[in-house]
């Protein structure tokens, strides 16, 4: 796979590490609660179609990455640094 | 019709004309006592020993392609009972001891081999985890040795003994492991199913839950509204998309595993190899295909195929391994979408909505549990207690935190 | 001898080579199975199940009979296509699967037992009684089954890989795909055209026709030449585009040396991962024979193969230039062979073609609106039976070509899943939508399969790429090809009695297609894997799309109702070692050293693999016999006086920022932000599910400056986490992170006389305890200058440091304190001393801290602050995480004689030794030469509270069990003062 890196281009899947679901970037607050903790921590939607996951440039520049992928085809749609995302629901 | 040893030559001598359909092709009826979805290994094991253990004739199993094609039709057919934890080790070996007796209970020989498995130790510490782990087998009344190096050479000389980056220090060893014909096991559950009066019911995609007043009320199909008074959903790879049509977000994600099969040779490799440290798993199947695998591909995926990083990465700790192969050939590769549970085990329990229930979260390791997994869901089904050897495989031990995380991995799916 | 005048072998030149041992004679250009068929030699194999005499049907890659094991020992390759086995000077091959001599094969009594080996009979028996199945029904089994066999040898060649990136990539450099790869490479695009084959041309070399008034072939050189000329153009001969994956990155091997006798200094093959911005699948098309009665002798072979014999090399495939020959066919197709050999001279008997209008080309013989019903001939075709009119009569024959229509090479445009479709003009499956984003099938491959619709094809299939990748296209003028006749009429196969093969290689008949069918094994998956139709090397290219027509025929349905099957890599065979890609042996993973490496090898130090690290495991020293007594020596050492070890390998990562203290709170489960600078604390880090991951030292260094330190093993994720953390979960935080594990070499200088020799290097800074007390650090200069790092940290229990420098010193470092360090007894300690200290003092490592356990686990709970959030803080008070009542214990042998043995599970004295009594299990263990017995860590039930118990390590896995005594995990010093003096 090719992941289109929104700094340094097309780059190969292998530079990176997976972590999983983008929805780990909203850690809810601590006086959420342990139920908000489960969900978060343990629940996902797991789509087959448009997922929004989270990448890492672990053998390029550390960038975290959030990618939209379509899991039924592999296809991508696009990648953002986590960071601007993180950011903007911040 | 039974078959045997006799029936065989008796058609053969009289042209094959006695054989009949290894099931039938049933209308789906208005109503079933119990419905199982899915078709794959684990739904027809179900299906099964519901007839034949708990006395449930009313059953049918919705497939929305044809028998068998869930992972049971795409994995690489080891059968074992080596787990260290007590949440798993006696439902595994409980699993292996119905795995010794297969054949015999469904009438079709599913080829069943036990020809052992040798998961090899290259390190000091690996060797006490593993011995913590053949201890725990042990315990739990399975079988298990461990290998000193030597031990590990007689056995499997052609191992890469002289010049390996990860010099190989001993095995545990489970004798009574092996494989079995995974397709066959598929089948001869089905056919025993249907034998006992289960309705198998291909083609019949499930697309919605009926629920009222939190109660399971039956299915909506491609093939119209099936009624049920209960409803198991077995349908691994699939868990999250089923489980949504009920509100349900599981503690799984999907995941692409790929195996690999090499052209036919002469008997060559006569057991189960695990190389962890290579991520390279092998063994040779009746018809000489050396069947092979490793790591998960990482990424969430529902497209039942993979990626050249992993294929290379394979035969890299292949080759590393056993250096003989370096001549045979891949043949075929395929994924398998893989349930990818949260803790790295499974889930067998009733669900919020009552008279739904869950059978789900294998991971890369379903097809071991294959027989266990069915009796454990019928005796939920049936009986609304867990099977004793189950009983660990609860929905909430999430949040309750009662995690059974074999690998110590944590919640990260694509670690386990 | 049967090699006729022309085709494009080099006639001049002769290369021997061997088959079955017998010597023979071919020319450059030959494979093995057109050089055997020179020589008359049809018989090449034996089938699988039945044993039954075979012979090449193909003359392509499709091959399912013509199987050899190719060279000998080491380099022995079975299952190699007699059909694509490029001729050498010395070539050796021997046929496969059958006992005595190929001619005499013991094992084809099989075929008389036939009738029992219908599909599927193996499900049905062997069952009883049950002992009998590992002991004696499956070795027979797995010994008739399988092909070639390997040599046992590791494979004694190199191998290779490598990544290639272009605009375009041509696969297959027939018609179509020159065409295209001309048009494109004129444009100016980078283009990769990659073939299997060892020349380029495809069908052109084997079909005889016509380009420009030329002969096709001449063109096809031209073509190639023009393209080898282009530096925006690479050719790719002897090399398989075998899969398509993801985002247009094709996985090809390069057969690189497979040609030579030997590889000399070459790699054997290379495997390219080409990534490419568009693709264009020219890949041909594979003729399909019809399954009649016997259709499997030697001599029995598909038309179109007959005509790529006949125009490529020379050669007739009759056994003698005698032998009549005749073709059956359902289309024009098999009538252009048959006029070819009749120009020839070949005697042809007739054209067999059920069509009532069937034509006739000129020069033989057309038997319209009839059949061939079956065949004799013991090792070779004799004879065919032909039915015409309800007249059945033999007629003698040496060679049949059959022509059952041709299938579009579609295997590349289906890898992703996209199901190809039936289509019914061209009685074939053609890629369907749901194919590889940006591959365009072209030519044969996409039913264009006539020389002139091929090339116009792949120039059309050029300018969708070009107009893609926006570039301009060149003008490309096409040669006039002539129109080969077409027509053909379904005829799947031939009714009747008697054995008809679908599936040569697997032994899959006709019959066994309707025993699944009355088995009600009918949708198409069930029918492979109950037959294992399609399942052999070949994966079924001559026999899917015949085997569905059979079962189609069979229910009544349609040929699309029926099904398709799915094609996955690879399109051919690849070997495990060019998957590989060559890093065997020692080179499968890189090796990281550590700064002192080459010291301690010239120290003669023993070396163990931690993870991807080589670490000194103890230092023996003359006269020591056993390892035991160099770590014992080292341990002592280090409580007598003062120790050497490297720790590089532990993970560093800087953190500096305004906000690194609160960074830090978040990040440990401890607190850090209230560290004072030139202070150090230990610090314990969960996951976020509330267990413990890792833990290490947090140094203060500067206001806005903190030092980390990982273990080994965590080194890499704990820099991945802290990073999402940073960059995810508090982007608002001002703080940075670097890893510094590579930076810095770290050594820890551990015992009462560490202060002594530091003393003697650190550029007199003040070590003593008031200026530098335990859990202090300092940047300082030590040796003259020299920059460095200092801790006073110990886990030793020891009064210890560790003191770090930029890892190109580490060793000038390692070295100085030796020497400096030889009057106090300074000793080199390994990994094994390092075990048995930390042991001693009940510091958690790898054992502890393996994501199974928690902080109260490891007696750390109160480290969690109940004041702050962290991560895993939540979590960590579940119900399940927080009742967990085991506690890591000291454990000692009640008889000091006795052995701790790490893994032995523990019970309570008395309790029955199950899984349902287990209360824990031992960790770690080690000999103390403090205590002078074996000593050992491990988690036990309610540990906190047993302390002075009994317990029971059970180890029956080794048939050991042994008492223990539950004691403090401080075995050394355990009020700590050691470490603050």
């Amino acid at each position: 796979m090719l992941i289109p890196h929104p700094l340094l281009g097309l780059r190969d899947a292998q530079e990176f590490t997976y972590l999983g679901d983008a929805a780990l970037i909203g850690r809810p607050a601590p006086e959420a609660g342990e139920a908000a903790f489960c969900d978060y921590v343990f629940l996902r939607d797991n789509p087959a179609g448009i997922h929004r996951e989270l990448w890492f440039h672990e053998q390029g520049d550390r960038s975290w990455l959030v990618v939209t992928r379509n899991t039924l085809t592999h296809e991508i749609l696009g990648a953002e640094l986590a960071t601007d995302v993180a950011r903007r629901s911040a | 019709m039974k078959f045997s040893g006799f029936k065989v030559v008796k058609e053969a001598l009289t042209g094959h004309r006695g054989w009949g359909p290894l099931w039938r092709d049933p209308e789906p009826q208005a109503a079933y006592d119990i419905i199982v979805v899915g078709g794959g290994g684990h739904g027809l094991a179900t299906a099964f020993y519901l007839a034949k253990e708990f006395g449930q004739a009313r059953v049918a199993v919705l497939e929305k392609g044809w028998l068998g094609s869930g992972n049971i039709g795409r994995n690489t057919t080891i059968i074992r009972s080596n787990y260290l934890l007590p949440g798993n080790e006696p439902f595994y070996e409980f699993s292996m001891k119905l795995w010794e007796n297969l054949e015999q209970e469904t009438n079709f020989n599913s080829m069943v081999s036990q020809r052992g498995i040798i998961n090899l130790i290259h390190t000091d510490a690996q060797r006490d985890a593993y011995r913590r782990r053949g201890n725990a087998m042990r315990l739990a009344g399975a079988d298990a040795e461990l290998l000193d190096r030597e031990g590990v050479r007689a056995r499997l000389p052609y191992l890469n003994f002289d010049n390996a980056r990860f010099p190989i220090k001993g095995g545990l060893m489970q004798a009574r492991a092996g494989t079995a014909r995974h397709d066959g096991v598929a089948w001869g559950y089905a056919r025993g199913a249907d034998q006992r009066g289960v309705d198998l019911i291909q083609n019949c995609e499930v697309t919605g839950l009926r629920i009222e007043n939190g109660a399971v009320q039956g299915v909506e199909t491609t093939r119209g509204f099936i009624g049920a008074k209960k409803v198991g959903v077995a349908v691994a790879g699939s868990s999250s998309r089923v489980m949504s049509m009920a509100g349900m977000r599981l503690p799984i994600e999907s995941h692409v595993l790929q195996a690999f099969v090499s052209e036919g040779l002469k008997p060559l490799i006569d057991t189960v190899i695990t190389f962890g440290a290579g991520h390279f798993y092998i063994s040779q199947s009746d018809k000489g295909g050396l069947v092979f695998g490793g790591d998960i591909d990482g990424y969430n995926s529902y497209a039942q195929r993979g990626n050249l990083p992993v294929i290379e990465d394979v035969a890299e700790g292949g080759m590393a391994l056993m250096p003989m192969i370096g001549r045979a050939r891949l043949l075929r590769a395929w994924g398998g979408v893989m349930d990818m549970s949260m803790d790295g085990s499974p889930i067998i329990d009733r669900t919020p909505v009552e008279g739904l229930y869950l059978n789900a979260g294998w991971c890369y390791g379903g097809f071991k549990a294959t027989p266990a997994s069915g009796y454990a869901f019928a005796h939920l089904l049936a009986t609304d207690r867990p099977h004793e050897t189950a009983a660990a495989y609860r929905l909430d031990r999430f949040a309750r935190g009662h995690l059974i995380d074999e690998k110590g991995a944590g919640a990260q799916p694509n670690l386990h | 001898m049967t090699r006729i005048d022309g085709g494009l072998t080099d006639r001049g030149t002769t290369l021997g080579f061997r088959f079955n041992g017998r010597a023979y004679a071919g020319h450059p250009g030959d494979t093995l199975a057109s050089a055997l068929l020179a020589n008359g030699v049809q018989l090449m194999g034996r089938g699988f199940k039945y044993h039954r005499p075979r012979g090449a049907i193909s003359a392509g890659s499709e091959e399912p009979n013509a199987l050899v094991t190719l060279r000998s020992g080491a380099r022995a390759e079975p299952n190699t296509r007699a059909t694509v086995a490029e001729l050498f000077d010395g070539l050796e091959a021997r046929s496969q699967n059958h006992a005595g001599p190929l001619e005499r094969d013991l094992l084809a009594v099989n075929d008389l037992l036939s009738p029992f080996f219908a599909a599927g009979f193996y499900y049905k028996t062997f069952m009883w009684p049950k002992a009998f199945w590992e002991k004696l029904y499956e070795p027979a089994i797995r010994k008739a089954a399988g092909l070639g066999a390997l040599s046992g040898l590791p494979d004694p060649d190199a191998y290779d890989r490598g990544y290639r990136h272009c605009d375009l990539l041509v696969i297959g450099g027939g018609a179509a795909g020159l065409a295209a790869a001309l048009a494109a490479g004129r444009a100016g695009a980078e283009v990769i055209l990659a073939d299997e084959d060892f020349r380029l041309g495809g069908r052109l070399l084997a079909e005889g026709g016509r380009i420009g008034g030329r002969p096709a072939a001449d063109w096809a050189a031209e073509a190639a030449a023009e393209l080898a000329a282009m530096p925006n153009v690479r050719l790719m001969t002897r090399t398989t585009v075998f899969g398509a994956y993801d985002h247009g990155i094709f996985g090809a091997v390069e057969r690189v040396a497979d040609h030579l006798a030997a590889p000399g200094g070459k790699v054997r093959q290379t495997l390219w991962r080409i990534t490419a911005k568009r693709s264009i699948l020219a890949a041909g098309a594979t003729e399909r024979h019809i399954p009649f009665r016997d259709n499997d002798r030697p001599g029995i072979m598909l038309s179109g193969a007959i005509r790529a014999y006949l125009n490529r090399w020379g050669v007739t495939g009759q056994r003698q230039a005698a032998d009549p020959v005749a073709i059956f066919a359902n289309g024009d197709d098999g009538h252009r062979t048959a006029a070819q050999l009749a120009a020839r001279g070949v005697p042809v008997l007739g054209v067999i073609d059920p069509r009532a209008d069937a034509p006739n080309l000129g020069g033989y013989e057309t038997f319209a609106g009839a059949m061939v019903t079956g065949t004799k001939g013991r090792l070779g075709l004799t004879a065919i039976e032909v039915m015409r009119n309800g007249r059945a009569e033999w007629l003698s024959c040496g060679l049949l070509g059959v022509s059952g229509g041709w299938n579009p090479n579609v295997h590349l445009a289906s890898h992703h899943r996209g199901r190809p479709v039936w289509d019914e003009d061209h009685l074939a499956f053609l890629p369907g939508e749901g194919g590889p984003a940006g591959l365009i099938p072209a030519g044969a491959a996409a039913g264009q399969g006539g020389t002139a619709e091929a090339l116009a094809d792949g120039l059309r299939a050029a300018g969708q790429a070009l107009g893609d990748l926006g570039i301009a296209p060149a003008p490309v003028e096409l040669p006039a090809a002539e129109a080969e006749p077409a027509r053909q009429e379904a005829f799947w196969h031939v009714p009747g009695k008697g054995r008809a093969w679908v599936d040569f290689q697997n032994d899959v008949t006709v019959k066994d297609i309707a025993l699944a069918h009355r088995e009600n094994m009918r949708p198409v998956e069930h029918l492979k894997r109950w037959t294992t139709l399609g399942m052999a090397t070949d994966q079924g290219k001559t026999a899917n799309v015949t085997a569905l027509a059979v079962m189609a025929e069979l229910t009544g349905k349609a040929i699309p109702e029926t099904g398709t099957t799915i094609f996955r890599p690879p399109y051919t065979g690849v070997s495990l070692s060019v998957l590989g890609g060559g890093d065997t042996g020692k080179a499968f993973r890189p090796t990281r050293l550590t700064p002192t490496h080459a010291w301690a090898e010239a120290q003669g130090a023993a070396f163990v693999e931690v993870g991807p690290w080589m670490r000194a495991q103890y230092f023996p020293r003359p006269g020591e016999t056993h390892w035991r007594e160099s770590v014992d020596r080292e341990a002592q050492a280090v409580r007598a006086a003062v120790g050497l070890c490297d720790v590089t390998t532990l993970g560093k990562i800087d953190v500096q920022g305004a906000d690194a203290g609160e960074f830090l709170n978040r990040v440990y489960a401890n607190m850090m932000g209230t560290l004072p600078v030139g202070k150090v604390r230990y610090g314990l880090m969960l996951r976020e599910d509330g267990h413990a991951y890792d833990d290490g030292t947090c140094a203060r260094l500067g206001e806005a400056h903190y030092v980390v330190t990982t273990t080994t093993a965590n080194a890499g994720t704990v820099f991945r986490n802290m990073e999402f953390a940073r960059q995810c979960l508090w982007p608002e935080l001002d703080v940075q992170l670097i890893s510094t594990t590579d930076a810095w070499a770290q050594i820890a200088v551990a015992g009462p006389k560490s202060r002594e020799l530091l003393s003697r290097i650190a550029d007199g800074f003040d070590l003593s305890n008031e200026a530098f007390p335990f859990m202090a650090c300092a940047a300082l200069t030590v040796c003259g200058g020299l920059r460095a790092r200092l801790f006073r940290i110990s886990f030793s229990g020891e009064l210890a440091y560790e003191i770090a420098v930029p890892a190109r010193y580490g060793q000038a470092l390692m070295e100085r304190l030796m020497a400096l360090g030889a009057d106090l007894g300074a000793t080199p300690y390994g990994t094994e001393a390092l075990g048995v200290l930390r042991i001693e003092k009940g510091h958690a490592a790898g054992a502890e801290l393996n994501g199974q356990t928690t902080a109260a686990m490891l007696g750390l709970g109160r480290m969690v602050s109940q004041k702050k959030d962290a991560i895993g803080a939540v979590m960590s008070r579940r119900e399940g995480v927080a009742q967990d009542t085991r506690r890591l214990v000291g454990l000692a042998p009640a008889d000091p004689a006795r052995k701790v043995v790490p893994g032995s599970h523990l019970f309570a004295p008395g309790a029955p030794e199950d899984t349902a009594h287990d209360q824990g299990w031992i960790t770690s263990a080690c000999f103390s030469p403090h205590a002078g017995h074996m000593i050992g860590l491990g988690f036990l039930e309610n540990g906190a509270s047993r302390l002075g118990e009994t317990v029971i390590a059970a180890n029956p896995l080794e048939g050991e069990r042994v008492e223990l005594r539950v004691v403090s995990a401080h075995f050394v010093d355990p009020e700590g003062g050691r470490l603050r003096d």
